[in-house]
């Protein structure tokens, strides 16, 4: 039976995806979307790139006007965070003790930045990047800033690097791990991202981490490393990873592991109870059918698409592929699939320059594929392995050998 | 306010306005004219914003990037008139530009 009320907690990415979604299917029923921020949904994407340069606009990050929520009437309650849920009267509390009752609540409530647990953390010009207000202050603070010290090599990190950079400030990013995006893509890609975010003036130091931010009086002016590295700072962003929102969910005893468990209709532990995005620990064929949570435009958007078909009535399960891409000043980096560690590797183009792909194969079966300024390889690599054409290593190095001819046509 | 007329791959069609420095495929969306997708919100990284601009209003577009150009290449069904309409800035002339949409987006 088609629910009568859909409540959405989280109205980012994935939560304004599934009211916009229930309407497009011509979903009849009220839908109320739920968000803490003062903001309407926006695309969090800009925020590390065109946002900082001033390319974009603060409202040219909104996901849809503000028209668009009483034309299709998606009741948008912002500023308000979500404490509790009653599922067995099926009611959402919120922060100003009002009730919204559901009959179908789906949990978008994403992910937050991971805190830097030394001392100096909580001094002044110490930032993190997710959201537009603290973008909105990161671009302020950019204008008055020369040296700055960003910890944590991954996406974010890069991303903000490479703005600054851009903009002329002295920039060094440093990880724990050996190797920028460490997690999230190949050894060798890895090293051509580091090659070139050292040209842009990028200073990258591995294998190191803070030891602690160093201030005066409440003011960062510094970073000192475990390994006795001081460098001046007067600004430092932190990015080094983000934790699910999980909270809500566990005080009301859904199943949690990692993020909020659901099966692979994306259904938690409750039937009258959906998760998606960043926050939804689902099965996914291209994890060998293990649980995995990801956190990307396309998975939110993807999932919301899978809960708001199955509410209207076309339950299907959800395999969407996934895909995602960062943008680092002249590097535009693509990913799609999910790589292991234990991959077998080819190469497609030159890794001297600043255009090529890396395929990874398991088992001799196509899985991941990278892909540096060459759009054109990721678009296709997102059919092959979509459709799970066979690709053998040998022609996806051979840059003569057209890969389309392999899709049955 | 522009016009744009969005004509689906089985013939029907829909007329929406658009504001001046919004894309086409911005306005696809927030009208919720079926067969634009836009996933990735303008970023030329998806390619799901394909559409067939009317080859009277082609001359009067800003040529094409080379990150469109290669995007585009990636696409399923494109012709010598395919677009990413995220990458088409509505400006005042383009009042009544047609635009198509192709069988499927991926």
């Amino acid at each position: 039976m088609t629910p009568k009320t859909i409540a959405i907690i989280g109205a980012g990415q994935a939560g304004l995806q599934v009211a916009a979604s229930l309407r497009e299917l011509r979903y009849e029923g009220r839908v109320v979307l739920l968000g803490d921020e003062p903001h309407a949904p926006y695309q969090r994407p800009p925020l590390s790139k065109g946002y900082l340069s001033g390319d974009v606009s603060a409202a040219q990050v909104a996901l849809r006007p503000d028209a668009f929520f009483a034309n299709f009437r998606i009741e948008l309650i912002r500023n308000k965070r979500a404490v509790a849920i009653d599922r067995v009267r099926r009611m959402v509390g919120l922060e100003d003790d009002s009730v919204v009752e559901y009959d179908h609540l789906v949990l978008a409530t994403g992910a937050r930045n991971r805190p830097l647990p030394v001392p100096g953390a909580d001094l002044q010009n110490v930032y993190f990047l997710r959201t537009l207000d603290e973008a909105a202050v990161l671009r302020e603070k950019m204008a008055a800033a020369k040296n700055v010290v960003v910890i944590g090599a991954g996406f974010i990190g890069l991303e903000f690097a490479a703005s600054a950079a851009k903009q002329g400030l002295s920039v060094t990013v440093l990880d724990v791990a050996e190797r920028p995006m460490a997690r999230a893509v190949s050894r060798v890609m890895s090293s051509v991202c580091a090659r070139e975010h050292e040209k842009l003036g990028v200073r990258l130091l591995f294998n190191t981490q803070v030891m602690r931010l160093l201030g005066e009086p409440g003011v960062v002016r510094g970073i000192e490393t475990v390994d006795g590295r001081t460098l001046p700072a007067d600004l430092v962003v932190i990015g080094i990873g983000v934790v699910p929102n999980i909270e809500l969910a566990a005080t009301c005893d859904l199943m949690i592991e990692d993020g909020i468990v659901v099966d692979e209709f994306l259904q938690t532990s409750d039937p009258n109870i959906s998760a998606i995005g960043d926050v939804a620990a689902h099965p996914s064929d291209y994890n060998h059918g293990q649980r995995v949570r990801l956190e990307s435009v396309q998975n939110a958007i993807d999932q919301a698409r899978c809960v708001a078909a199955r509410l209207v009535g076309k339950p299907a399960a959800y395999q969407a592929l996934p895909w995602f891409w960062s943008h680092q000043s002249h590097l535009h980096l693509q990913m799609t699939g999910l790589r292991t560690t234990d991959c077998q590797e080819a190469l497609r183009g030159d890794p001297n320059g600043t255009a090529f792909s890396v395929y990874l194969f398991r088992e001799g079966r196509l899985v991941c594929v990278e892909s540096l300024n060459r759009p054109a390889d990721h678009m296709l690599a997102r059919r092959l392995l979509a459709s799970r054409t066979a690709v053998t290593p040998a022609q996806a190095a051979d840059t003569s050998f057209e890969l389309k001819s392999l899709l049955a046509s | 306010m522009p016009k744009i007329r969005f004509i689906q791959h089985d013939g029907t069609e829909q007329v929406v306005e658009g504001e001046v420095g919004n894309s086409i495929m911005q306005t696809a969306r927030d009208n919720m004219v079926p067969g634009i997708i836009g996933d990735c919100g303008g970023n030329c990284s998806c390619a799901t914003c394909h559409g067939y601009v009317d080859p009277a209003w082609l001359e009067k577009l800003d040529p094409q990037s080379e990150d469109e150009t290669i995007m585009l290449d990636g696409t399923m069904h494109q012709e010598s008139n395919s677009r990413l309409t995220c990458q088409i800035k509505l400006t005042p002339k383009l009042d009544g530009i047609v635009v198509r949409l192709p069988i499927s987006q991926v």
